[in-house]
């Protein structure tokens, strides 16, 4: 390889790697894309299956469901274990649908696969890097899965201390090692991240192509561009505060122990520095990939959008200075509280500017209500209803009544899986075609949407009248006054997961009898770079760099 | 059949390391598991999965080094990838010291947060009845050890662009053994230090973010002595050695870190020398 004929030999043979090593050695940004979509889906069918049991076992007041998970034989002891699975059932969902399901979709799905085509670039900065991010991907959900089938509390499984994993829960109640596998996974899965964060800004920042100024960059490849930074910035706070974690599990610091003159509250803040960047990073994505299929199947192009650019900015920006609004029952003070209730209620500003001119990009368009535009609609609905609640809750006097009931379960639930995740299926439908060169069929499509849309409102809105009624989150037990809309909660999941399982059906049809989709199935309002290129694209796109007018 | 590349970035061959790393960091992450609930089979299942990382990182980056230097891959906009890259890096490793550093100051500037925190520090900072390090000891001649290195590796770089050999060496020699000393004289006060790392925040808070910094002082010294390795090879020109640059960026962070260190937690953290326990201990 030290000689210029031998290198040039060395790139034919690699040119195009096949099989396994194509696979597991890729250095290649759509393949890489690739696996994270699968890997993404497998994560959602555990992350979900988990949902499944939580609404079977909320179905009625009292236990029946998770009982039958127990092995004690006295019904005490099986009632114990069975509040104790809920534990875990509820930590594992919320970081397997963070962590594993919609970040690794977003970002490391469609983002792989799109920032670089609509950059002009034939690949990723860093391609060796990529196959890194995806990789550390599995080992980590290897680990989180592992926890759950070892010690937490003792004579106990899992880990149930919720997906924060606040002390002293997740210390001093949790004295065996699944809390240590869920540490370790959340370091393995942050590290990811944090080479994906690099790998996106250096693309973009570095590798567009001629003419593309930062002003004629797609509203895709803005949001993961903000998306990285919060990635970069956020992500090693987290690491820190689960580092002290692991040192007061285990070394005997004494980080979040008042008896060492530690203090609890000390890792809320270093966790929510994080998590609140970390809910902008999932609804990011989602807005730029809204942004391209509004654009297109109204056949305009964005409204304002140097205004959506900079909404994006900001909210990434205003992201990093809210974060104690997840902590109005934590003992701050008045005054602290005044100001994150402000901070906070600054981000709807930002947000609105990006809900309007979406609508404004539909006023007076010619509409086409194709699958992708129908999730799209679906989602600047929905995603409205949770950033309404999103306000209320912002409100540390509202909040503090609020705080821990379901009508927070409402809210993130709006946000995320109906927001976010109606962006995931609406970038799968509007791109699948490209990646698969098969087109998914459109009635299966719709009726997936409608089955969906109307399942997970079932699911979700019934949520804020129990909530406003004082249902408290993470009990899986109830009064007999709250049967009612758990009850329509839980039909409202297994209408979902007809859903689901409508886009399954869609989804083997697109591979294996969907039409050939063309170079740009959806005409002339599609209009970044990936539609100039066929369908699935070539394995190294642009040999020859696009030049943008 | 895909036409001929026709831009200056390098797509990189399929590489077996990336997936390698990803393992051996579960088989680390499930050994150190298992190590620390004092199973048999841990430290030898860490051991594996440390090998299979420092392999793969010896691995990946020789694959690196032998595309600066002898396949041409790192055309000037390549080169611009690694200066992002390297950056954005140390961005994220000064998020991560602003976690140890929030910390630190959540206890010292709110030594009296709630009662059960001050019955532990006495509601002051530094808390009663630690012994703490005299700043003006150890602290400042490590300071001034860091502060030279960082003139010494300066020092390489220019003989580096004035294409000056063996200046490059020498300077990146002395910057290596300055490192070395640092770590050296950081071991033996932590050795000798009255306070311990467990039972109570001051220990916690000091030896993690210290710890935290000697490692990365560890790591950019290792950085260092490989570019020297390789001022021996003849690698480096003077008008491409971003390997080398991206060596002493890693350094001079590292002894910003330190900076910020000493100014918080030896001097400000000890009421600059005041709050320090004369003729006790040591």
């Amino acid at each position: 390889m030290a000689h210029a004929s031998a290198h040039a030999h060395d790139d034919h043979a690699h040119d195009h790697p096949t099989g396994w090593r194509r696979w597991l050695l890729s250095t290649n940004h759509k393949d890489i894309g690739t696996l994270y979509l699968i890997f993404s889906i497998i994560a959602g069918i555990v992350g979900g299956a988990m949902s499944g049991l939580m609404r079977e076992e909320l179905m009625q007041p009292g236990m029946q469901v998770l009982t039958a998970f127990s092995s004690a034989s006295d019904p005490a002891a099986a009632i114990d274990q069975s509040y104790h699975l809920w534990n875990v059932l509820i930590s594992a969902h919320g970081l397997i649908m963070v962590f594993f399901m919609v970040m690794p979709a977003v970002i490391g799905g469609f983002g792989n696969w799109f920032v670089p085509i609509m950059v002009g670039a034939p690949d990723m900065a860093f391609p060796r890097m990529n196959n890194i991010s995806f990789w550390l991907m599995p080992p980590a959900l290897i680990l989180l899965v592992c926890s759950m089938f070892v010690e937490g509390p003792a004579g106990q499984l899992g880990f149930g201390g919720g997906w924060t994993v606040y002390p002293p829960l997740s210390t001093a109640g949790h004295p065996g090692p699944a809390t240590d596998y869920g540490i370790l996974a959340l370091h393995i899965a942050g590290a990811s991240s944090i080479l994906g964060a690099i790998n996106f800004i250096t693309t973009i920042l570095n590798m567009r192509a001629p003419g593309m100024t930062l002003h004629k960059m797609p509203l895709f490849v803005w949001s993961v561009l903000v998306t990285a930074f919060l990635l970069l910035l956020s992500l090693p706070v987290l690491a820190g505060a689960i580092t002290m974690l692991l040192t007061d599990r285990n070394f005997g610091t004494t980080f979040f122990d008042p008896a060492g003159g530690g203090d609890p509250i000390l890792y809320q803040h270093l966790f929510w520095f994080f998590g609140h960047p970390e809910v902008y990073i999932m609804i990011l994505p989602a807005f730029g990939i809204i942004s391209h299929i509004v654009s297109t199947f109204s056949k305009k192009p964005v409204f304002g959008y140097l205004g959506m650019a900079y909404a994006m900015v900001a909210i990434g920006f205003v992201g990093f200075v809210v974060w104690a609004h997840h902590m109005y029952t934590a003992g701050l003070d008045v005054d602290t509280k005044a100001y994150f209730t402000a901070a906070t209620m600054i981000i709807a500003v930002p947000t609105g500017v990006k809900i309007f001119s979406w609508i404004a990009t539909m006023w007076g368009g010619s509409i086409t209500f194709n699958t992708p535009m129908l999730w799209a609609i679906g989602f600047i609905f929905l995603f409205t209803v949770g950033g309404v609640t999103g306000v209320v809750l912002s409100n540390a006097g509202v909040d503090v009544a609020l705080h821990d009931t379901y009508y927070v379960v409402a809210h993130f639930h709006y946000v995320l899986s109906l927001g976010a995740v109606f962006a995931i299926f609406a970038g799968w439908y509007y791109w699948i075609g490209k990646m698969s060169g098969r087109q998914y069929n459109e009635f299966l499509g719709k009726l997936h949407f409608w089955v969906m849309f109307i399942g997970v409102n079932l699911i979700f809105f019934p949520q804020h009248f129990l909530g406003l009624n004082g249902m408290p989150r993470r009990i899986p037990d109830y009064p007999d006054a709250f049967e009612y809309w758990n009850m329509v909660s839980s039909w409202g999941y297994r209408i979902t997961i007809i859903g689901v399982a409508i886009f399954f059906v869609n989804v083997i049809y697109t591979l294996l009898a969907g039409k050939k989709a063309g170079d740009n199935p959806w005409g002339e309002g599609a209009n970044t770079l990936e539609w100039t290129l066929s369908s699935p694209p070539p394995f190294h796109q642009f040999e020859t760099l696009p030049k943008i007018k | 059949m895909a036409a001929v590349k026709q831009h200056d970035y390098h797509l990189v061959d399929p590489s077996p390391w990336p997936i390698i790393a990803s393992f051996s960091a579960l088989a680390m992450a499930l050994g150190a598991i298992s190590w620390m609930r004092d199973a048999s089979v841990g430290p030898y299942l860490f051991a594996l999965g440390l090998a299979g990382i420092l392999y793969t990182m010896y691995a990946w980056w020789s694959d690196v080094v032998d595309e600066a230097e002898h396949q041409g891959a790192h055309t000037p906009v390549v080169q611009m990838h690694h200066r992002y890259g390297v950056i954005l890096f140390i961005a994220s490793e000064v998020m991560f010291f602003v976690a140890w550093f929030w910390a630190y100051f959540h206890f010292s500037l709110f030594p009296d947060g709630y009662q059960a925190v001050a019955d532990v520090t006495g509601a002051t900072w530094p808390p009663k009845d630690i012994e703490l390090l005299d700043p003006f000891l150890f602290p400042l001649l490590n300071t001034l050890i860091l502060l030279l290195s960082g003139t010494t590796v300066t020092w390489a770089h220019h003989a580096l662009l004035e294409g000056d050999r063996d200046g490059l060496k020498n300077g990146l020699w002395c910057t290596v053994i300055l490192g070395f000393i640092f770590s050296c004289v950081q071991a033996y006060e932590y050795h000798h230090a009255a306070f311990t790392f467990s039972g109570h925040v001051y220990g916690a808070t000091f030896f993690m973010a210290t710890g935290f910094h000697g490692f990365h002082v560890i790591v950019g010294t290792i950085f260092l002595a490989v570019c020297l390795i390789r001022a021996y090879k003849g690698h480096f020109k003077s008008n491409h050695h971003f390997g080398f640059e991206a060596a002493a960026w890693y350094w001079h962070f590292v002894d910003v870190v330190w900076l910020f260190l000493f100014l918080s937690i030896y001097l400000w953290g000890s009421d600059f020398g005041a709050a320090v326990m004369h003729g006790a201990g040591h």
